[in-house]
């Protein structure tokens, strides 16, 4: 499946802003096996005093911009075209939760994708005794990491309701929790605060989900948008799975990678320091469409 | 020792300082002759009656059958000598020295926070060279190990591969950096300066307590406590073969400038700012050593480089000790929250062109857990065990160790195994000898719940050390904090540094904190140590661009200081005319003090008060600008503001309105002249100097013209002119200028337009272009004629050519607008 993808950010100040200097993850990744980019370029409007590209700790693809002058807009866009990779459901050979800390044992390293990286507090996902309770609940019944990781997602898109109006995105896990409603980014984080709580290593997945219109409507354009899910440490033998509990599926071929971090705070597309005196309003647009 | 310390307090030259140079007892004017004076030996013996050494714990003083060790011999001796009141004198002095200096340390209690004296401890706590030589020895050592270390850490991680550390230890530590990772400091060096809390064990062998790599603090410090302790004992020092420190400064000084990519630039430290419970101490180091001392607003990064924003424009900056802690450096990639941050700081270190001391991520040697793993990798590495060990320490994320743990509580503390505080800090959950802290006896339970959260260190009891209490001494516990600077010959030990000592005899209280105290540590060599001073080698080079280097913060912090004490200034004479006033017919509704209670408010003085809010505020807001510059004056100045303050605030409540409250603005304006005269007559010429006088030129310029508008109005009461005279501090002036008449014209021309009158308008202006005459040659960038310039000189010339009949009421008007304008034109030009 190839996929052509264009993500357009753009920001408008009420007065020229400092805009500073920022670092954006929007590039998709290249993964041996299962995603190929083909094709990738990111833009932007004006043009900065600076551009630095390289990989952050996690191997993603990092931009990092900076302006001396004082800006009225400034608009990031991203096109790319990416191969996204079948790859068949496999089958749960991973160990039983019991022997978990003797198979992490094995893989210890400090290696950016070592399941130690993502088994403890992160800054956005801290230990939360409700999430820890109520994921012991749904994993009563599983013995094994996939087992417990794949309940857990389900679990989630069945007891949350998704709602863009009910937090933001700096809104604490606890306060998404308690409401039981959220947008993609909630539910991933309560998915990675459940896992770890079950002593299964999470880890935090940005990037773009094909959406197909409703029967018979046409395609609006710009409509999608950046999407989140999760990624188990299932043992030595089935690695990272990844789920995306919004959508109670295995994320696959309708799903490409952009970046992986513990948390959103690894992750974030855009971060920047910024003085502004006003106010700032964003757009954000994605297209993800299939190619013929 | 060093004469760059400001020379304050009880110098070498006056009696009370002498007293213990050459102890003359036979002198003392004694009124029962018939007394037999005590001898050498039972004045010694007195000194040591309270001092008892405990049991089972070993003693800096005393060895274990209670004979004075040889290196006190000759102190104590010497200080047996001294009358109550001779010893008396020399802890005040030394008291006294550290409050002239204004030392302090900011206390944070649980809901409040506030400036603390250093609290000394007076008496040294002496060490013979010999036995100091192991211990730098033994640190040194240990110093090398963590260097390798953390370049593993942040390198290959062979050591989380090959077991010496568990992965989860540094995974699960906010203080090991993920960015950081795979970055090599350009120095070759991730580590250039540590600190160590080593004790004394009962078995007389020295263990480390922590290791603080993160922004250790202390240097400036122990430096401090020596002035102190020498000002209190300068014979006994002089004559104890005492090692100096200054040979240390200036090693660590010139191995930091050594690191430079070029000649000019500064060394830099970076502060959090004064709110920082050291703050003190950073000031001091950078006006001790000749650094820039900034902020992280005052950085910036551009094209991977580290510049700071001056008012000579941006400079680069190639050498940045950070005394704030790695989290908040950069919050593009660190704190995302950080304010006192610098973005694409990590930038300018990934780049190679920024070397910073200690590169960032350096807080995690400080886990407290990971000491349970250092003795393992020595063996390991060095093949054998350090000399100098840190004191046993268990993680509890294994198993075997928490089964230890649990049966050995009684001797041991439990706390956050990713802790990085002090050893006698302990934290809210805290398992104190096999008891938490609501007293229950260990649960084992919480050891199993809360495993790899925890680590235990075995309870080690502090050798004890002299305290003067009430004349004599005490058995005290104590800790030493020993500083190391690397220099291209390797770590370079400090010797002496400070001792920590306990209020109590309790391990537990030595943390200052709680109480402690701090002693000067005095490495006793066998013979006299040569004479060694900071200043002999220092190179004076006066360039521009050294002057330019003012950060813009730092002027602006300089100009609106100047500005709030001229405005204290005015506010006090109107004050004092006001209550002239009122002490003459005692009434406050009589048309004259009715004009001068307007003017007053509307300067956002009430008259009704006796010490009024609106003058306090602008006190307070000198002391706050003079605060967040104290690396820029001195600390004489420092002391005149924050005198004045207090002195404000003490006798306010009691005044009375009239003469009571004349007598008290006389009082105000006596001390507020007597802190521009220390800054004006004593600070030097540079750049810092020249915006704290715009301040005061830009500030008194519009705040007489204001004052003139309101009593030279044609429309003010009787008396008004007289009022403008005595605000503009002028009486003598105007009665030698014009000696029997007083008109508007007169008043006018003394205050607008005279140019030899100092306090006039018109001078304020000539001022002016002084100081800009001095900025646009350090900052070519401001173009030849700032817009600043052109409208002082407008008004100049519009002054110098008018005669004081011309200026109407609604010229005073225009002109006040116009020297309202400066302060923003300033800013445009030099502080963007």
């Amino acid at each position: 499946m190839i996929y052509a993808i264009r993500l357009r950010i753009s920001y408008a100040y009420e007065r020229p802003a400092d805009v500073g200097r920022h670092v954006l993850r929007l590039l998709p990744l290249t993964l041996p096996g299962l995603q190929i980019v083909h094709e990738s370029r990111l833009s932007f409007q004006p043009r900065p005093s600076e551009v630095i590209n390289r990989r952050d700790f996690f191997g993603n693809e990092c931009t990092e911009i900076a302006y001396i002058d004082r800006q009225l807009t400034t608009e990031f866009e991203m096109r790319a075209r990416v191969e996204r990779l079948e790859k068949p459901r496999s089958l749960d050979v991973s160990p039983r939760r019991s022997d978990f800390v003797a198979e992490m044992a094995g893989a210890a390293s400090l290696s950016p994708h070592a399941p130690h990286q993502f088994l403890w507090a992160s800054p956005r996902v801290p230990r939360h005794a409700g999430i820890a309770d109520w994921a012991a609940e749904q994993a009563r019944s599983c013995e094994t990491a996939f087992a417990t990781a794949e309940a857990i997602s389900l679990a989630l898109h069945r007891d949350m309701t998704f709602d863009a109006e009910a937090t933001l995105v700096d809104t604490p896990i606890a306060e998404a929790f308690a409401l039981r409603r959220g947008v993609c980014q909630d539910f991933t984080h309560i998915a990675i605060c459940a896992l770890r709580s079950l002593g299964i290593p999470a880890g935090y997945v940005s990037g773009f989900l094909r959406t197909l219109p409703p029967k018979g409507q046409a395609r609006l354009e710009g409509a999608d948008a950046m999407h989140a899910w999760v990624r188990a440490w299932c043992g030595n033998d089935m690695g990272w799975v990844e789920f995306d509990p919004t959508n109670a599926m295995l994320a696959g071929s309708d799903h490409v990678v952009i970046a992986y971090g513990r948390d959103y705070f690894d992750v974030s597309p855009v971060k920047g320091a910024l003085r502004i005196a006003g106010g700032r309003s964003t757009k954000q647009a994605v297209d993800m469409v299939e190619e013929d | 020792m060093t004469s760059d310390v400001p020379e304050t307090g009880a110098g070498a030259t006056t009696p009370a300082a002498q007293a213990d140079a050459m102890p003359k007892p036979e002198d003392k004017t004694d009124a029962k002759p018939a007394a037999p004076k005590p001898t050498p030996e039972q004045r010694l013996a007195a000194l040591l009656a309270a001092y008892r050494p405990l049991d089972g714990v070993a003693d800096e003083l005393m060895d274990a059958r209670g004979t004075i060790r040889p290196v006190w011999r000759p102190f104590l001796n010497e200080l047996s000598q001294l009358t109550p009141d001779e010893l008396t004198h020399a802890t005040a002095r030394g008291s006294q020295y550290l409050r002239d200096a204004g030392v302090f340390f900011r206390h944070y209690g649980p809901d409040s926070e506030e400036e603390r004296d250093w609290p000394l401890a007076h008496l040294p706590l002496l060490i013979d060279s010999g036995e100091w030589s192991q211990i730098a020895a033994g640190l040194v050592e240990r110093a090398d190990l963590l260097e390798r270390i953390m370049a593993d850490l942040y390198g290959p991680g062979a050591l989380v591969k090959q077991g010496l550390i568990p992965a989860d230890l540094l995974t699960a530590n906010p203080e090991w950096l993920r960015p950081l990772v795979g970055i090599r400091p350009r120095s070759g060096h991730f580590l250039h300066m540590m600190a160590f809390d080593i004790g004394r064990g009962p078995d007389g062998k020295w263990w480390v307590l922590d290791d603080r790599t993160q922004a250790p603090s202390g240097a400036g410090f122990a430096l401090e406590t020596r002035m102190a302790t020498s000002r209190s004992f300068p014979g006994i020092m002089a004559r104890s073969n005492v090692l100096r420190l200054a040979g240390f400064f200036r090693a660590f000084r010139d191995a930091l400038l050594a690191l430079r990519s070029d000649g000019d630039s500064r060394v830099t430290i970076l502060t959090p700012g004064p709110m920082t419970d050291t703050y003190y101490e950073h000031a001091y180091i950078a006006r001790y050593l000749g650094f820039l001392l900034v902020q992280g607003e005052d950085l910036v990064v551009r094209d991977g480089r580290l510049m700071v924003h001056t008012v000579g424009g941006l400079q680069p900056i190639s050498v940045l000790w950070r005394r704030l802690d790695s989290g908040w450096l950069d919050p593009l990639e660190l704190r995302e929250n950080s304010q006192i941050g610098t973005p694409g700081l990590l930038g300018a270190l990934r780049s190679g062109q920024l070397t910073m001391i200690n590169a960032p991520g350096s807080g995690v040697l400080e886990t407290r857990a990971l000491m349970a793993f250092i003795p393992r990798i020595a063996r390991k590495w060095l093949g054998r065990d350090l000399s100098l060990p840190n004191i046993a320490t268990w993680w509890c994320g294994a198993a075997s160790a928490r089964a230890y743990v649990k049966a050995n509580a009684a001797r041991m503390t439990i706390d956050s195994a990713l802790s990085t505080n002090l050893p006698f800090d302990h934290g809210p959950e805290v398992v104190i000898a096999g008891r938490h802290p609501d007293g229950r006896p260990l649960d084992a339970g919480y050891i199993d719940t809360m495993a790899e959260r925890l680590a235990a260190q075995e309870i080690v009891s502090l050798s004890t050390a002299p305290a003067l209490v009430d004349g004599r001494l005490e058995a005290r516990p104590m800790s030493l904090r020993v500083i190391l600077g690397r220099t291209a010959q390797g770590w370079q030990v400090m010797p002496g540094g400070f001792a920590r000592i306990g209020h109590s005899a309790t391990s537990a209280d030595i943390s200052m904190q709680r109480g402690g105290a701090v002693s000067d540590v005095w490495v006793v060599a066998p013979v006299t140590p040569p004479e060694d001073t900071l200043l002999a080698t220092v190179t004076p080079h006066h360039n521009m661009a050294q002057f330019a280097a003012l950060p813009v913060r730092a002027a602006d912090n300089l100009f609106w200081l100047g500005r709030y004490t001229e405005r204290a200034q005015q506010k006090i004479r109107l004050l004092r005319a006001y209550h002239l006033r009122l002490a003459e017919n005692g009434l406050a509704d009589l048309p004259l003090t009715g004009h001068l209670s307007e003017a007053l408010s509307i300067m956002g003085v009430d008259t009704a008060e006796t010490m009024p809010e609106g003058l306090m505020a602008d006190l307070r807001s000198a002391i706050n600008g003079a605060g967040r510059i104290r690396d820029r004056f001195s600390t004489d100045g420092w002391n005149a503001l924050t005198d004045l303050q207090r002195t404000a605030a003490k006798i306010g409540p009691r005044l009375q309105p009239g003469d009571d409250c004349a007598r008290a603005m006389s009082v105000l304006l006596r001390k507020v002249s007597g802190f521009s005269g220390l800054v004006h007559e004593n600070m030097y010429h540079a750049t810092g100097w020249r915006f704290l006088s715009l301040g005061r030129a830009i500030e008194r310029a519009w705040a007489t013209t204001n004052m003139l508008a309101t009593f030279t109005d044609p429309d003010a009461p009787e008396g008004a002119l007289d009022i403008a005279i005595e605000a503009g501090d002028a009486i003598m002036i105007h009665r030698l200028r014009f000696p029997s008449v007083i008109s508007r014209d007169t008043v006018l021309d003394l205050l607008l337009l005279d140019e030899a009158n100092p306090r006039s308008v018109l001078s304020q202006l000539g001022d002016i272009l002084g100081h800009l005459d001095w900025l646009d040659k350090l900052c070519p960038q401001s173009g030849p004629m700032t817009s600043l310039r052109r409208e002082v000189l407008r008004l100049q010339t519009a002054l110098t050519i008018a005669e004081a009949a011309e200026i109407t009421p609604e010229r005073l008007s225009e002109i006040s607008d116009a020297t309202a304008s400066f302060s923003g034109l300033l800013a445009d030009s030099y502080l963007r």
